[in-house]
């Protein structure tokens, strides 16, 4: 399971961008209604991928830095990082396909 | 066989949690589909002032989590999945959920309505960076900012109020010379120091790269444009209903409302029922769907009772 749960700005180079598998980042937060409708979804597609893709969950309360460093305006936001960059942004509250669509060209 | 249901509630607004109830409470063991946007639309909302029965008001997803524990204390069963297709062209009729799937005697369908996007240019690009639908969502983001409302509903209103708590100020654009919502609503709006009005003017562009800068504002009497500087733009000028699962299927109205044989439930498909902001242009009123709710679930035992006694 590809699932490596909290990141925070401290450990976000380590766990995220020096990340040899892509991650899947989803900003949120605890008042985010919407967020705790995607956050099992993120789960699910980290189940699913295996070994291929890494998801992670950063609570932007208690990183701010990291939220404005990704310019994080709306959320939930799901950022994939691969070679330490952002290379794709899904925002929003979207179905699973939707969400794996938007990813497929970066997997 | 084992996965069919007397009844499938595919929604889990007011209407559809009600519909649960009433058909919990009948012994048809409804199964509920919640959808993603599970709880609807007054997951989204605040304070919720006009629901009788709390005196002190209470907030949106309080009252909504009160009505999926009713339903399941009577028996229904409520699954997080987004529905993804159905088939109602023979019965028992099909729900589908990515490669799950349920039968169902009778289908009720509460899908409710999404917020309404405006289509100008610069709008799509800039979402989530800046321009929003969701003010409890992302108002946390505009601390001290200038913002825009669109619209002139009980949404544009509730969302130019909240956004006060963090914007420096909120300026409410709207196309007429009037509002249309309630008047304890815009009241209080309008009785807001940090909020503005500017009448009779379209967003016609949002501008900006990685976040708004501003939008293009056009007074709708003059015709004239200019540009008026903003950190974000919430869209609050309605909602369309959630029936593309249906096209085809149903029968629709123009604008996309299930159309129901008032004062029943009943869609163009015998058996399949609806209600809530699915079929309502009129009202959508949390209370308005809870009732149209219980009307479909009762309808829909009904259906039940008059097939089983071959009427």
């Amino acid at each position: 399971m590809a699932n490596i749960g909290t990141v925070t700005e401290t450990d976000f180079q380590a766990q995220v961008l020096d990340s040899e598998t892509p991650v899947l980042v989803d900003f949120w937060a605890e008042w985010c209604v919407p967020c705790h409708m995607v956050s099992p979804v993120v789960e699910e597609i980290g189940n699913e991928k295996g070994e291929t893709l890494k998801v992670a969950k950063l609570n932007i309360d208690e990183n701010p830095q990291a939220t404005r460093t990704y310019g994080v305006m709306s959320i939930p936001s799901l950022i994939l990082f691969k070679g330490g960059q952002e290379v794709a942004r899904v925002i929003g509250a979207k179905p699973k396909d939707a969400i794996l669509r938007d990813l497929a060209p970066h997997l | 066989m084992d996965d069919l249901r007397n009844v499938i509630v595919i929604g889990s607004g007011p209407a559809g949690f009600t519909a649960a109830l009433y058909a919990a409470r009948a012994n048809l063991a409804p199964l509920v589909l919640k959808g993603l946007e599970a709880g609807g639309q007054l997951m989204l909302t605040t304070d919720v002032e006009n629901y009788p029965g709390f005196a002190d008001g209470l907030l949106g997803p309080e009252l909504m989590d009160q009505m999926e524990k009713q339903a399941a204390r009577f028996g229904a069963e409520i699954l997080p999945v987004h529905v993804t297709d159905v088939d109602l062209s023979e019965r028992p009729f099909v729900v589908r959920a990515g490669d799950q799937e349920w039968r169902g005697r009778t289908i009720i369908v509460a899908t409710g309505a999404t917020a309404r996007w405006l289509g100008v240019p610069g709008e799509e690009k800039l979402r989530g960076r800046g321009v929003s639908a969701c003010a409890t969502c992302d108002g946390f983001f505009f601390r001290d900012r200038e913002l825009v409302v669109v619209g002139g509903g009980d949404t544009a209103m509730e969302e130019a109020t909240f956004l006060t708590k963090f914007a420096s100020k909120v300026t409410i654009v709207h196309r007429r010379d009037d509002f249309r919502a309630s008047k304890v609503m815009s009241a209080r709006a309008l009785a807001n120091p940090k909020v503005d009005v500017i009448w009779n003017t379209t967003v016609a562009e949002v501008h900006g790269d990685d976040a708004v800068s501003g939008v293009t504002l056009n007074d709708v009497r003059t015709d004239r444009s200019r540009t008026f500087a903003a950190d974000g733009l919430f869209v609050a000028i309605g909602h369309d209903p959630n029936t593309a699962l249906f096209r085809g299927k149903l029968a629709l109205d123009d604008e996309g409302y299930v159309t129901v044989a008032e004062p029943r439930t009943a869609t163009s498909v015998p058996g399949v029922f609806a209600a809530g902001d699915v079929t309502d242009r009129m009202y959508r009123q949390a209370v308005t769907a809870a009732g149209q709710g219980c009307k479909a679930a009762i309808d829909a035992e009904r259906f039940l009772e008059d097939e089983a006694h071959g009427r």
